[in-house]
């Protein structure tokens, strides 16, 4: 960690976003996590993401279970509400807050331990109830805090810092999301900030749930010889399918693009997220093939980053429950109490 | 002959999805609806078809709703049980069956009366098929029991038309079959028995509902718009009435959306995760469960009270442990309660003893809940939640306003010239909260489970996690005077009794018992934890306090030695924990017990 504290005055040149505010208004207290964490990377690009998007800082709810991943979120956005709130649980928190404003965005920052392993059951349900939401995973294959067992994400054979070989077979958080219905997932890598970027952009506009599962090395436990999840492995091993972009509604897109083909995803609020294909084969429409595709890849012993699969038309948990519009928890007594006189009716049912 | 008429116990003897619930239910409904004081206690297995199960139907002119030891008649329809059935009626009860086939020798007993209905060899040549042929079983005794015990026949052909509105088909044969059984009885048994029912006027404007419906209504009317919740046996029929009426009461005329929004959780970790995500983003929320969900929603619990987050749960107890008996009651789950999760926590508990009191304190508990920033659990049982109890009509008051406790919003915000989450401004251990996105710059902070400073900031310097702690305690003083008071009745006696929940059921019958026995007691009826003044000032004023409670280990007589250091020798347990509701003749027996056995003096006054 550092202890350097960062200085309330802003550069007097720090650029100015749609609404008028840098990406200091953006950030969040001093991160506590230690120097190099792949985790501190990941609340970078949320700050850069949020603010290139000029969304306003104080209408996130950050939500989060317990770990090293699930104390982030007071390195991000301080001027929005954040609940550290138990192991693993941060899935039925999301759901909660969700359910009771639909207006604010949310972002949900987990754990491999939180979300692979104590907390799998609660991952496995927030997808199948498609709450809108952005949830990313800090993916580092190990317990941080605990300092340093093996997470369930991580790899069959790969080493603990002692040299122990992992015994048993790795949860992928992706195939998963994949398989139980999320309409957005992809995969980044905290060390490749031009992809996570865009991804996490795309996944704070989807209108629906987006997975983002971000392999983040674990300086302290996990980035030696012999590990899967550190920065030398990952850069060596991973394979990027699908680049993406993020363009505002009322932006012109003329970025210039690397060769290959485009192709542009109209998101529900008019926006387009621009994907470009590196491979021909690759579907990112496709949830089937998607999981094909991953799992393959991975047998190969490639990590198949970038968007993998995205259905802009999905519908969130809201749309589901065919909730108001209005913000449940604004509906006052006048909207909320059906009064004395359809009472005396229920009474009257029960004579 | 004397004829006794409303002061009987029937008991219906069943097969658990043969239908038999609608026809009992008729039978009670009908006696309700002459004005007679009805109470139903549905005694059935875990389990959805092939098993027993009793209805028991207690009518009592003096309107004692409690359990009552013995039946007077019996309607033995489950083979695989009549011959505890037959066992269970009280010398010169009743024992109805179906004559079709002769009554085994070794089941038959001098001291009763057998009423034999030829009830399947009636019904052969009336209906065809044979899944209705079992179906009208049920009916035909019912309209036997009509003549026998002189229920109005109209009342009851009037429920058979109100029920199957809609299915007009289903009319003419169940009426069909009600005839059937009342003409048998009219032509070839005695009828009336000399034990009658007549009509009376106890009742005014008193309803018949389950606790868990009215629960269920209090959370609608209270406000709630979130309910999330995992099944368990006895709570499921509070959330499935919520989303019953909400669906009735809470959709957009409009557009017809719906102003909640109702989850099945995956389990009762996710429930309560879901209820307090959205307690804290601002919207009322409640789940319902049973000890074992209580178990599992402990962790959660405990942040709920740290990080003070208003939560909302009924507690719909069961016997347990572990899975214990699913299908009946007890009284089991205060001490897991009132101190759930790890660490010093506390929890506000609010304890109805009928449906009216679970529609009141579910409203209530909503209110208290955003004011003390802290969970409330509304504790019913299976016995109050899933048997139609006589009650009071529901009633809101339309000037009501919700108490939507200490928040700040945007233009209070911008007048504060700084603003601290946990800070007691007020002196009541209480701070001001907001709600997420409530303001561009002010107001925001950080929820956690771990310690913290008066600003939400993160700490662990112990000054400042005891400070913290000891304004926990000053807020739960604080509660102690927001919660239901106890129900006193000081007549200046040297001994009281002290109860609470569906004890109160059985309790006036079981002081009328004692009253005759010369033991006169005081009494007091809890109707919350923390416990308020008065509680310690009826302790005090008494030598000597029965605490009634239905489970093995006393907890409430735990709860008020541990809380008020009262001395345990002054405290006398009442207990049964058999998993039927207590009834009176347990209390009696217990009392009158302690009273011999410690040559305790009783009043023996001849009334005048």
């Amino acid at each position: 960690m550092t202890f350097v504290a960062k200085p309330r005055v802003h550069h007097p040149k720090l650029p100015l976003n749609e609404i008028g505010l840098t990406r200091r208004d953006y950030e969040g207290t001093v991160s506590t996590l230690c120097a190099g964490c792949g985790h501190d990377s990941v609340s970078a690009a949320i700050v850069q993401a949020c603010a290139e998007l000029s969304l306003p800082p104080h209408r996130f709810a950050k939500i989060s279970g317990i770990g090293c991943s699930s104390k982030t979120p007071s390195y991000f956005l301080s001027k929005s509400h954040g609940f550290n709130s138990v192991h693993g649980r941060m899935p039925s928190v999301a759901t909660g807050a969700n359910l009771a404003n639909r207006d604010l965005y949310c972002i949900g920052v987990s754990g491999d331990g939180d979300s692979a392993s104590i907390g799998l059951g609660q991952f496995a349900h927030i997808v199948r109830r498609r709450i809108n939401m952005l949830y990313i995973v800090d993916n580092n294959g190990t317990y941080g805090l605990t300092k340093g067992q093996f997470s369930a994400t991580n790899d069959k054979g790969s080493t603990s810092k002692k040299g122990a070989p992992n015994l048993y077979e790795p949860i992928d958080l992706v195939s998963m999301a994949l398989q139980i219905g999320a309409s957005f997932v992809a995969r980044s890598f905290s060390g490749d900030k031009s992809q996570l970027v865009p991804l996490i952009k795309a996944g704070l506009m989807h209108q629906g749930f987006a997975f983002i599962d971000v392999i983040s090395p674990c300086v302290a436990f996990n980035n030696h010889n012999g590990s899967t999840k550190s920065y030398e492995y990952i850069r060596g091993h991973s394979e990027n399918v699908v680049l993406a972009d993020y363009q505002p509604a009322h932006e012109e897109i003329t970025a210039d693009y690397e060769p290959g083909t485009t192709e542009d995803v109209n998101m529900p609020d008019g926006s387009i997220l621009r994907l470009s294909k590196l491979d021909d084969a690759f579907d990112p429409h496709n949830r089937v093939s998607a999981l094909n595709y991953v799992q393959s890849r991975q047998e190969e012993g490639e990590v198949v980053t970038g968007l993998l699969y995205v259905d802009p038309d999905a519908s969130d948990c809201h749309e589901i429950l065919e909730t108001v519009s209005q913000p449940l928890n604004e509906l006052n007594e006048q909207e909320l109490c059906p009064g004395n006189d359809a009472l005396a009716a229920i009474n009257e049912s029960f004579r | 002959m004397t004829v006794s008429y409303n002061d009987f116990v029937v008991r219906f003897a069943n097969v658990n999805g043969s239908g038999s619930a609608s026809a009992n239910g008729m039978f009670a409904k009908a006696l309700f609806r002459m004005g007679v004081p009805v109470s139903t206690r549905n005694i059935f297995p875990s389990n959805i078809q092939g098993l027993p199960t009793w209805f028991e139907v207690r009518v009592s002119e003096r309107g004692y709703l409690g359990r009552r030891e013995g039946v007077d008649i019996m309607v033995a329809m489950n083979a695989e049980t009549y011959a505890e059935d037959v066992a269970d009626v009280n010398p010169g009860g009743y024992l109805l069956y179906d004559s079709s086939k002769p009554l085994a020798e070794e089941l038959r007993r001098a001291d009763i009366q057998e009423i034999g209905i030829p009830l399947a060899s009636l019904l052969l040549p009336e209906f065809s098929d044979i899944k209705q042929r079992s179906l009208f079983k049920n009916v035909t005794y019912l309209g036997a029991l009509a003549a026998l015990l002189n229920i109005e026949f109209d009342v009851i052909t009037g429920m058979v038309s109100t029920q199957y509105r809609g299915k007009d088909a289903l009319i003419g044969p169940n009426i069909r079959a009600l005839e059937i059984g009342r003409r048998y009885a009219e032509d070839y048994l005695q009828s009336p028995l000399p034990m009658q029912v007549k009509r009376t006027d106890q009742l005014a404007d008193r309803i018949m509902i389950d606790g868990n419906t009215a629960g269920a209504l209090g959370a609608l009317y209270g406000g709630a718009t979130v309910c999330a919740w995992y099944p368990i046996t006895p709570s499921t029929s509070v959330a499935e009435a919520f989303e019953k009426y909400a669906n009735q009461l809470r959709v957009d005329a409009d557009t017809g959306q719906r102003k909640f929004a109702i989850v099945q959780a995956e389990d009762e970790l996710s429930a309560i995760g879901i209820v307090i995500g959205a307690a804290w983003n601002g919207a009322r929320s409640f789940t319902a469960t049973s000890g074992p969900g209580i178990s599992l929603m402990t962790e959660f619990l405990g942040l709920a009270y740290f990080a003070e987050i208003p939560a909302v749960l009924f507690d719909i107890q069961r016997a347990g442990p572990s899975t214990g008996m699913p299908t009946r009651t007890q009284q089991s789950d205060l001490l897991s309660a009132a101190y759930a999760s790890h660490g010093d926590t506390r929890h506000v508990l609010l304890l109805p003893s009928t449906p009216k009191e679970c529609f009141d304190f579910a409203a209530t508990a909503l209110d208290l809940a955003d004011r003390l920033q802290t969970p409330v659990l509304i504790m019913s049982d299976l016995e109050l939640g899933m048997n139609d109890n006589l009650s009071e009509p529901l009633v809101w008051d339309d000037a009501r306003s919700y108490d939507r406790g200490k928040v700040l919003d945007a233009e209070t915000l911008d007048t504060l010239p700084r603003f601290g989450r946990y800070l007691d401004v007020d002196g009541d251990g209480i701070g001001y909260r907001t709600y997420p996105g409530t303001h561009p710059e002010k107001g925001a902070f950080f929820t956690r489970g771990t310690s913290r400073d008066e600003y939400a900031a993160y700490t662990e310097s112990p000054e400042v996690y005891e400070h913290n702690m000891q304004r926990l305690l000053r807020k739960w003083e604080t509660a102690a005077r927001l919660v239901p008071a106890a129900e006193v009745a000081d007549r200046g006696q040297r001994a009281g009794i002290l109860y609470f929940g569906t004890s109160a059921l059985p309790m006036r019958e079981a002081l009328d018992l004692l009253e005759t026995e010369g033991i006169h007691l005081d009494t007091i009826r809890i109707r919350a934890f923390p416990f308020g003044e008065e509680v310690v000032e009826f302790i005090n004023h008494h030598d000597l306090i029965f605490v009634v409670e239905q489970n093995r280990d006393a907890q409430m007589k735990t709860l008020l030695v541990t809380e008020l250091e009262i001395n345990p020798a002054k405290l006398v347990s009442v207990l049964y924990y058999g998993g039927l509701s207590i009834s009176a003749d347990t209390i009696q027996e217990q009392v009158s017990e302690y009273f011999t056995a410690n040559k305790l003096p009783r009043l023996t006054e001849v009334k005048s």
